[in-house]
């Protein structure tokens, strides 16, 4: 062997053990939760609000929480940003207009989740006065996903081939129709994926509903949307950092990072499984 | 002496059985057509010698392939070194997105070439045989994707000769060129013969007809005659080749 | 086309059109609201409402900054000549430092004669400063009520001391923040850099076909996992570790933050330089290859200068989300608002800032302005990442068109 093959081994073990090193990252925080959460977890856990200054009892409160939030923020964030996509994609020819569109949501993806907090407790909270609630938090959350829905809507459509719309447009059939029947059907498996993945994504997000929603400690469910609610994410973040005592309060917290986590990423392993499942089946047609 | 052999080769990607049982001999100093249908294993076969196909994950294949009397598939060769004295000329053309100076000297840099003075003895020399020398001689910091499609492929064609392959393979070289540019470039292909020998893979019989020596018809995996070029096309000894250069199918 | 369906068409064009502008909308209303609760803090004197500040007649001093004032309260500036005025050692005088020098008969059981009390003190006391409610102060005031500069941007931004809540006079220099934004940041990139580009080669050059459908859900879950959760394993794993291994009193150090914050940007800068790396030319690979090359200088020679503006997007992205995280780097650089140098010290970023103290503010107070200003700096930040990525393309799009 040559010093140019000698080299090129030498450099490629160096990459493959790199990326080796971020395989192991994730075993190891996977594998971290998984084993200090598991002897937490038990019916009583899911089922039962926290007591004893939050060293017992469960994390029932805060998984109703999270739903209602994650529900809430979809009302808002699906339609409004589905449509938009749509818009976006189908209707606008290239113009400003367009561009201009284009570069908002853009900056919308990037601004971080604490400064969409910030702008949900100013506007929601402080300005129309819907207080500390779901409603407040919910629309936040939703203005936060909108982007991404955006974009993923706008990508499901990009996939779907231009020979379809052109051949509906062909029959006679009005944009509007073409949209509704040939291009939605197409994209929709796309699209569907995406949302599930959005979905992932509000349900582990903290800095938004930090001030707009969450409760530090509120033992009962919510009966309305001006409600408070705790919710796990945030739960996690108080029972990691200020709880009375710290020793007894562990336990409780990697339960609860055990169980954010599980629901977090069977949202997104049940989008990826979808997905394998689209890409199959495209590529059998 | 013969240049480039295979013997009773076979290829396959995953099931699909794209060369069956080829054995063809390439003599020095000829152009040598390759024609067929599409999907007949044109490419495949070019692809064979300077082991490019080794890149798809699911080719496979047996029989030999012999590059100056060497065994190109076999175990002690190094692939770099069978690459570097194999030249390949793609169907598009594919310079990289550098000046013109350095597309023609990447194959001496990656083959260890650095002294500054070969480098431009070269690049001047290969760029005076592909006759693109007189257009670029003053402009060679220039990024090669500012030339025409014409000039990309005879940079390309440079760019090959730069590392003195004593083969020289051709996919198509023409096919996305205008007539203008085409005929250039088969100039090029009949002054290129003098030093080199050139397989040519090509859908346009005119073309191999006004350019090559011997023509190669292949036709679903098989190679069904190879012959003189005057005598394939004016006679040929099968029916199968009558049909195709008639025009009856492909 | 029947009228119904026409009006029908019509409806769903319009309502398409105003879900589109919402989003336009939303980023307008959030810079207006940014803007609006932020640029308070400079429109507003930071001292108390319905407290004075309030010198000696004889003082000349015409006005005090916040700086001077928080100075003169930390006991830093003593005497009246530091700020330009007369030789006159400074005497602080609030509510808590009467019983020094007034008895409690002299004030009456319920203070009835302090503003008398306080008016003869201010007349013989040429050096006095007085900090007090404004009730207490008399009608025929014998001191002169000295005004207190508004902040200046510059003192927002290059002021090191981050007081908000310090009584006579808050701080906001945010200076400490934005070196620990950065420090942390860089800290991140540094992590993330080189795995991030490693684990991308590998995955779109070197990895075969099962191997990179082994690493591509590894990068999604790497993703999916909530900032929290890595914050809160940075807490419990890597906070104790780095205390241990540097042999520090407190693990919480910027050295934490940038590793927590490392991992989290590395889904972001796989995911597009791998997208970028894939997006050679198939051809440049194989004329790369065809001319003798090996993998790793047709790697470093072609694919990688084709793919540049991309792998510089993935890193600017990366960077993008390691400047905007929140509540992972909360959780690990321990919560010091002084400003510090060193990747073994703690730190705040400014997102942490926001999220650790907008809960204790008041509405329309100058500290919530102030954390709104901080976040307008954020928002700053991050649209100079939009827009250098933006730039980027256009400049990409505009060098391959040429092709
Ligand atoms: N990467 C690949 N993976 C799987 N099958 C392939 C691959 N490349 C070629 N084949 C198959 O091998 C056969 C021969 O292909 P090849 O490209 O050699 O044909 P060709 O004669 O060059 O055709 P064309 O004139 O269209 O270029 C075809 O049936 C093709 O489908
Ligand atoms: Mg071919």
């Amino acid at each position: 062997m040559d010093t140019k093959q000698l080299k090129q081994k030498i450099v490629f073990t160096i990459f493959g053990m790199m990326s080796f090193v971020v395989v192991a990252i994730l075993v190891i925080i996977l594998g971290f939760i998984v084993f200090r959460g598991i002897g937490a977890i038990s019916w009583e856990f899911l089922t039962t609000a926290p007591k004893d200054g939050m060293t017992k009892g469960g994390i029932f409160p805060a998984i109703v929480g999270t739903g209602c939030l994650v529900i809430g923020s979809m009302i808002f964030a699906f339609p409004v940003g589905i449509l938009s996509g749509i818009y976006i994609h189908e209707y606008l020819p290239e113009n400003w207009w367009k561009k201009f569109l284009r570069m908002m949501t853009n900056n919308l993806a990037g601004v971080p989740s604490i400064v969409f907090g910030l702008f949900g407790m100013a506007l929601f909270v402080n300005y129309l006065k819907f207080g500390d609630s779901i409603l407040a938090g919910s629309l936040t959350l939703g203005i936060l996903a909108l982007p991404v829905v955006i974009r993923l809507t706008e990508e499901a459509l990009k996939a779907v081939p231009d020979g379809l719309r052109l051949g509906s447009y062909a029959l006679g059939a009005s944009k509007i129709q073409t949209i509704q029947k040939v291009v939605l059907p197409v994209a929709f498996p796309n699209i569907l994926t995406g949302l599930i993945l959005s979905i992932g994504r509000v349900s582990g997000e903290t800095a938004p509903i930090l001030f707009t929603v969450a409760a530090y400690f509120l033992p009962r469910l919510p009966e309305s949307i001006s409600d408070q609610v705790m919710a796990l994410p945030y739960h996690l973040y108080v029972l990691a950092t200020s709880g009375t005592n710290m020793e007894e309060t562990r336990p409780m917290a990697y339960g609860t990072a055990l169980v954010l986590v599980s629901i977090v990423l069977i949202i997104n392993l049940s989008a990826s499984l979808l997905r394998r499942k689209i890409q199959k089946k495209n590529k059998m047609n | 002496m013969t240049h480039a052999e295979v013997k009773n080769v076979n290829v396959w990607y995953d099931t699909i059985h794209a060369l069956k049982d080829v054995s063809l001999k390439f003599e020095p100093n000829t152009v040598t057509a390759l024609i067929g249908p599409s999907g007949c294993g044109k490419s495949t076969f070019l692809r064979l010698f300077n082991r490019m196909n080794d890149l798809i994950p699911s080719f496979r294949m047996d029989g030999t392939v012999m590059v100056n009397n060497q065994d190109v598939y076999s175990k002690e060769i190094r692939i770099d070194e069978i690459r570097k004295n194999v030249g390949m000329v793609f169907q598009k053309p594919n310079p990289f997105p550098k000046s013109i100076f350095e597309n023609v000297a990447y194959g001496l840099r990656v083959n260890g070439i650095n002294n500054k003075a070969v480098v431009e003895e070269t690049v001047e020399r290969s760029l005076r045989q592909s006759a693109l020398w007189d257009e670029v001689k003053d402009v060679l910091k220039k990024s090669a994707l500012e030339l025409s499609g014409g000039q990309q492929q005879r940079l390309c064609i440079a760019r090959a000769l730069a590392v003195e392959p004593k083969l020289i393979l051709m996919d198509e070289p023409a096919s996305s060129l205008d007539p203008i540019s085409t005929a250039r470039i088969e100039e090029l292909i009949f002054e290129l013969k003098k030093t080199y020998t050139i397989i040519l893979v090509t859908h346009n019989l005119q073309q191999a007809g006004r350019i090559s020596d011997l023509t190669a018809f292949f036709y679903l995996g098989e190679l069904i005659e190879y012959n003189l070029t005057k005598k394939l096309f004016l006679n040929p000894d099968n029916v199968q080749t009558q049909n195709y250069i008639t025009g009856r199918f492909g | 086309m029947t009228k119904a369906r026409r009006i029908y068409e019509k409806i769903v064009t319009g309502i398409l059109f105003s879900s589109s502008t919402i989003t336009s909308l939303t980023v307008i209303l959030i810079v207006v609201f940014l803007f609006r609760e932020g640029i308070g803090l400079f429109n507003t004197t930071p001292t108390e409402k319905n407290y004075v500040i309030a010198v000696s007649r004889q003082n000349t001093v015409p006005v005090i900054t916040s700086n001077e004032l928080a100075d003169i309260f930390n006991q830093d500036i003593t005497n009246w000549k530091q700020l330009g005025g007369r030789n006159d050692s400074i005497i602080r005088l609030t509510l808590n430092d009467l019983s020094g020098i007034f008895t409690e008969e002299e004030l009456g059981p319920n203070l009835e004669n302090f503003p008398q009390k306080l008016n003869e003190y201010v007349k013989t006391t040429p050096g006095v400063i007085l900090y007090l409610s404004k009730e207490y102060i008399p009608k025929n005031f014998a001191g002169r009520i000295i005004p207190v500069k508004k902040i200046s941007l510059l003192d927002f931004i290059f002021g090191k001391h981050w007081y908000p809540t310090s009584t006579p006079i808050p701080q906001f220099g945010i200076w400490p923040m934005i070196v620990g934004t950065l420090m942390v940041t860089f800290g991140a990139i540094l992590f993330a850099l080189p795995f991030g580009m490693a684990t991308a080669i590998f995955m779109s050059e070197i990895a075969g076909n099962r191997l990179r459908t082994i690493m591509k859900p590894v990068v999604e879950l790497l993703a999916g996992i909530p900032s929290v959760v890595y914050g809160f394993f940075g807490l419990v794993v890597l906070v104790p570790l780095i205390q241990r291994l540097f042999g520090l009193d407190v693990g919480e150090t910027v050295l934490a933050g940038s590793i927590v914050l490392g991992i989290m940007a590395l889904p972001t800068m796989v995911t597009v330089a791998e997208d970028a790396l894939n997006s050679t030319p198939k051809s440049l690979r194989e004329a790369s290859l065809a001319l003798g090359a090996s993998e790793l200088q047709t790697l470093f020679r072609v694919v990688i200068p084709y793919a540049k503006s991309g792998i510089s997007t993935a890193v600017i992205l990366g960077t993008g989300r390691a400047i905007g995280e929140t509540m992972a780097v909360l959780m690990v650089t321990g919560n010091s608002t002084h400003v510090n140098y060193s990747f073994l010290q703690p730190t705040r970023t400014i997102p942490a800032t926001i999220a650790a103290e907008l809960g204790d503010t008041s509405f329309g107070g100058v500290h919530y302005n102030a954390l709104f200003a901080l976040a307008i700096v954020l928002f700053l930040f991050t649209i100079i990442i939009n827009l250098s990525v933006e730039v980027i393309k256009n400049r990409n799009k505009e060098v391959n068109q040429r092709g």
